[in-house]
């Protein structure tokens, strides 16, 4: 076996600028931050041993090319070719197919991918089964044999379900492997579902609001995907990116960086970016930034309404034909007057107050003249697709702004035609190939994906109409074994970190806790069974692309070296439980897991004659393949005819006004009730639990706090990788404004804090963020010093449990926080 | 004589991401601290406050920046040792069994190309990916970038495509090396030295 494990991850370097570096004009700011250059020196390399494999490799046999992907849950997902010398990978290259145009772009990995050398071999990877010794959450292991994990772990569940049931195991959401056919599940779902189910959960934490308020609004259970950017750069005049950044959350060179740059550049289109930071989209791609607080999307959809109708520029005949609930003219029976959008915008609602734009912007802090300008300009760029990203609705009172958006695309009259969109994230062709059969969890009972915190303190607690329970009025026993697979929640992606460790380390509440990852996270360390996995590059898989816009594709992934130290792919140790809990043969159907590979895709090949097969694949590497209709234009037949197409909500038209809603705000729960916890029919503005409106009285904690997505990390993965930490060093963005309030400046080390818990980082003091705002990048691994004090910068230390209204999920980006020197 | 090679950049299309920098760093096996290809953030602005509500005035770019294997290389002209030389193809390359790792060039270049590897003792830089070039492929920083912000070729003939501006804050006076680099400037670009923002992550360069 190679030697691997003895890299040690070199200290981030900060503040170290060159000598030279000085002569660079304009370098303000950084002869502060200058420290001795020598303290740069003696590193080790970081890539240690394959350093040395590279020097030392024969010209022999057995080394190879292989194909293989970055399978983290980005949301686009690139192919990587990795050159093996004596079973060890030497050198990562991107992908040689395809060319730079729009439908055969090249799938051009991002700054991660590039970096997977240091992910494969980390000083982090976990290397065998470990149980845990010391307290919960100490970090003391020992480790022990793969039978012995395998009898653990089948005791502990077999206990678990005689004495409370299955309702009382739970599988976590978690997306540090996201996109292998094979490896999203990991077989962990097949195997819980042969022995009795789970408890399950709906959503997710990406797009928790969005992705339950849309029933509601356009009747699809899901999110409702606008117009492909493909379509855009044909069809449109104008693209609005609502809190929306390709150009950071969907960075491969084959996905909507490319289109939506591709838009821009080779098709002229215009943009507006509707975002709190000054974002690279507003770098590269706007013509106009508006820079609304966040947590205020809803109200300048309703001052911008307010000045698209008082110019009698809205499209009423796509409001009359399509809409339920814009007018007084087009509400549901029985519901009073004053309670259509129109009234609600031109204070003739029960508020009694008109949104107009000087009411907007004293919200949104966004000037009332732009407000009006952009409003018309949007309302007169015929046709416009209007897209909102995952921030507007990870807010607490995100399921409000995210329908706020859709409504915008309404009044305006895009939904349903090339060149328009929906209102909601650009769309994409999801791709064909069948995945690993996990079978039916016989458990129905669900909670919300974030409610798991809850469910493990209070079980019995939680309702249907207070909790967002489905599938049962209310729980009956709490989570007793909590299985954490490819994921950081228990200390990083889930909020309040140090609550939810407190509830994790109180073992009468959840008595066993497993951890599946390759990598020793902050989220291992709360474990009691630890079962190391491999990476991708340690096993056969295949990955499908994912939002990559009108080109869909396929990417072979094989087994390009043997798994690191005592790790096995994750099918391989269910299969190994499987033996010990005598479902063996009924988890395996006798098949190793490249073969459930090559039966995935020979099914899929049933019905894509036109895929390759396995052996072609894996010469061809990436087989690329487009919608036979064309560009994505979500919606089409509903336009075309709304009678004999409806959509599946109880008018069959898009519900501005929801009447589903409407029941709700009567019969759901809202005890010790906070600011924000309401439900609403319309799409309207609510002022929430530390928001923005708040933040101006709130003297302890004035600053909202957001956590942008980073580029050296998916959400925590690759958190830990030398090369990424050098090239984007953990910091919170501050205006310069709010620094100098404060004595802070650049590169300071500073506290950031509230009630909840307290993080120590450097400020990256910048105006590309506005005043009363911060940033802290989500994702930094959570290391707490003896103090508490967690010196990695996680954000979620500063986040808050109490979910949102109606999904019952994250408000990830409402926060007060105050900062200070450190 | 051979074609004299340069890079070309297209500010308008980066977006920071650095694959450009880490595939160099695999591909050459770069340490931590050892970065042959750096990006830079450059920014300026204020914000107006007007009561309630706030209006950025504010820009922001990034140049992506290695070796230029300049017209006048001063890291050659500043080597003790002969150790770093330029090629016909106008390559600038360092000997390492000759280079005793004084750091003179590192001293003079206004670009920080040549970078000093203490593991190794010497110093280290970019030769446009030869081996790759020999086999007919990209450098790997231009193979790699998502966005197809970078190219490279005879500097004669991305002149004449993308014209012939070096000149952009934060880099230095073209005048001191004249390097064999083309930048699309992004249309927020500021000439050198007019010192309008400043270099936002220094640390990282």
């Amino acid at each position: 076996m190679t030697d691997v494990g003895t890299t040690e991850i070199p200290p981030t370097t900060t503040g170290m600028p060159r000598r030279s570096f000085l002569k660079w004009s304009g370098a303000a700011g950084g002869g502060a931050a200058l420290v001795g250059a020598g303290a740069s020196l003696g590193l080790l390399p970081g890539v240690g041993p394959s350093n040395a494999a590279t020097l030392t490799a024969d010209a022999a046999t057995g080394d190879k090319t292989t194909w293989s992907a970055c399978i983290i849950n980005c949301g686009s997902r690139c192919p990587l070719r990795f050159d093996v010398k004596d079973g060890a990978i030497v050198r990562v290259s991107p992908d040689p197919t395809g060319d730079d145009e729009l439908y055969t772009r090249q799938i051009r990995a991002c700054v991660r991918g590039r970096s997977m050398r240091q992910r494969i071999y980390n000083a982090d990877r976990l290397k065998a089964p470990m149980k845990r010794v010391g307290e919960r959450g100490s970090g003391e292991f020992e480790q022990i044999t793969w039978d012995e994990a395998y009898e653990l772990f089948a005791e502990k569940l077999k206990g678990t379900i005689e004495k409370y049931g299955n309702e009382a195991i739970y599988s976590n959401y978690g997306s540090g492997t996201w996109n292998g056919l094979m490896s999203t599940s990991g077989g962990w779902a097949r195997l819980l579902n042969l022995m009795g189910g789970n408890l399950g959960y709906y959503g997710n934490y990406s797009y928790g609001q969005i992705g339950t308020c849309t029933r509601f609004h356009y009747g699809n259970p899901d999110e409702q995907i606008s117009n492909s950017f493909e379509d855009s750069a044909a069809n449109s005049q104008l693209i609005v990116l609502w809190g929306n950044n390709p150009m950071e959350t969907r960075m491969s060179g084959g996905g909507v960086l490319f289109t939506s740059l591709w838009a821009k550049k080779q098709a002229g289109v215009k943009f507006i970016v509707i975002d709190p930071r000054q974002s690279d989209s507003v770098v590269n791609l706007a013509d106009e930034w508006l820079a609304p607080r966040p947590g205020t999307d809803a109200a300048l959809v309703a001052g911008m309404a307010h000045a698209i109708i008082s110019a009698n520029l809205h499209d009423q005949e796509f409001l009359d034909a399509y809409c339920q609930g814009f007018d007084e003219a087009h509400m549901p029976e029985g519901v009073p007057s004053g309670n259509s959008y129109r009234s609600y915008v031109m204070g003739e609602g029960s508020d009694g107050i008109e949104k107009t734009p000087e009411w907007a912007a004293d919200v949104t802090g966004v000037p009332a003249g732009q407000i009006i300008r952009v409003a018309r300009e949007i309302a007169l760029a015929k046709p416009a697709n209007i897209t909102q990203g995952w921030g507007p609705q990870r807010h607490a009172n995100g399921e409000n702004q995210a329908r706020a958006i859709y409504t915008l695309a309404a009044i305006t009259g895009n939904v349903g035609i090339s060149g328009g969109g929906t209102g909601g994230r650009e769309g994409y062709y999801w791709p064909a190939s069948m995945w690993f059969p996990d079978g039916s969890n016989p458990v129905e009972t669900q909670i919300s994906m974030f409610g798991w915190t809850d469910a493990i303190e209070r079980g019995p607690e939680l309702t249907r109409l207070k909790d967002g329970v489905r599938g049962k009025d209310k729980l009956d026993v709490g989570i007793k074994f909590l299985l954490q697979y490819a994921g950081n929640m228990l200390a990083s992606q889930h909020a309040d970190i140090n609550r939810t460790r407190a509830i994790l380390k109180d073992e009468s509440l959840c008595e066993f806790i497993v951890v599946v990852d390759n990598q020793m996270t902050a989220s291992a360390k709360m474990a009691d069974l630890i079962l190391p996995d491999t990476t991708t590059a340690e096993r056969w898989d295949m990955a499908p692309s994912e939002y990559t816009g009108d080109v869909a594709y396929l990417i072979m992934c094989e087994k390009s070296i043997e798994p690191l130290f005592d790790s096995k792919p994750s099918y391989e140790i269910c299969t190994g439980i499987a033996k010990a809990l005598g479902v063996e043969q009924e988890f395996t159907e006798g098949r190793t897991g490249e073969e459930w590979v090559r039966w995935m895709h020979e099914e899929t090949r049933k019905d894509r004659p036109d895929f390759p097969t396995f052996e072609e694949l894996q010469k061809q590497g990436v087989y690329r393949y487009t919608n036979p209709d064309g560009p994505t234009v979500p919606l089409k037949a509903f336009r075309e005819d709304p009678v004999a197409n409806p959509l599946d909500t109880p008018s069959g038209k898009i519900e501005i006004f929801s009447s589903e809603l409407w029941e709700m705000t009567s019969t759901w729960e809202f005890p010790n009730a906070e600011p924000g916890d309401k439900l609403t029919a319309l799409p309207e503005h609510v002022d929430t639990w530390e928001g923005a409106i708040e933040a101006r009285t709130n003297e302890k904690y004035p600053l909202q706090v957001i956590g942008h997505h980073y580029k050296s990390r998916t959400h925590s993965t690759y958190g830990n990788v030398p090369w990424l930490q050098e090239a984007h060093p953990q910091k919170v963005w501050m205006n310069p404004a709010d620094a100098q309030e404060r004595g802070i400046e650049n590169d300071d080390l500073v506290e950031i804090f509230n009630d909840r818990g307290r993080i120590r980082i450097p400020a990256k003091v910048t105006a590309r963020i506005m005043p009363g705002v911060l940033s802290v990048p989500q994702g930094a691994w959570y290391k707490p010093d003896q103090d508490g004090v967690d010196t990695g910068g996680a954000v979620n230390v500063l986040t808050r449990i109490h979910p949102t209204p109606l999904s019952k999920g994250n408000a990830q980006h409402t926060a007060l926080v105050q900062v200070e020197k450190a | 004589m051979a074609a004299e090679l340069g890079f070309h950049f297209d500010q308008t299309l980066c977006n920071g991401c650095k694959a450009c920098s880490v595939a160099c760093k695999d591909k050459h096996d770069l340490p931590v601290g050892v970065t042959w290809r750096r990006v830079a953030e450059y920014s300026g602005g204020t914000w107006q406050r007007d009561g309630n509500t706030v209006v950025p005035n504010v820009f922001s770019y990034y140049t992506s920046i290695a070796c230029n294997h300049c017209e006048d290389p001063i890291c050659v002209r500043v080597c003790p040792t002969t150790a770093m030389s330029q090629g016909p193809d106008g390559v600038v390359t360092v000997d390492q069994d000759v280079c005793v790792g004084c750091r003179y060039c590192e001293w003079a270049c206004p670009y920080s190309a040549p970078q000093f590897d203490a593991e190794a003792g010497h110093m280290t830089k970019c030769d446009l990916c030869a081996d790759y070039r020999s086999e007919g492929k990209d450098p790997a920083c231009v193979a790699a970038c998502p966005s197809r912000a970078l190219s490279y070729g005879p500097v004669e003939e991305l002149r004449a495509e993308h014209g012939d501006l070096a000149g952009v804050e934060p880099l230095p006076d073209p005048a001191i090396t004249r390097p064999r680099l083309v930048i699309t400037p992004h249309r927020d670009a500021q000439p050198s030295g007019s010192g309008t923002g400043s270099v936002a992550n220094p640390e990282e360069l």
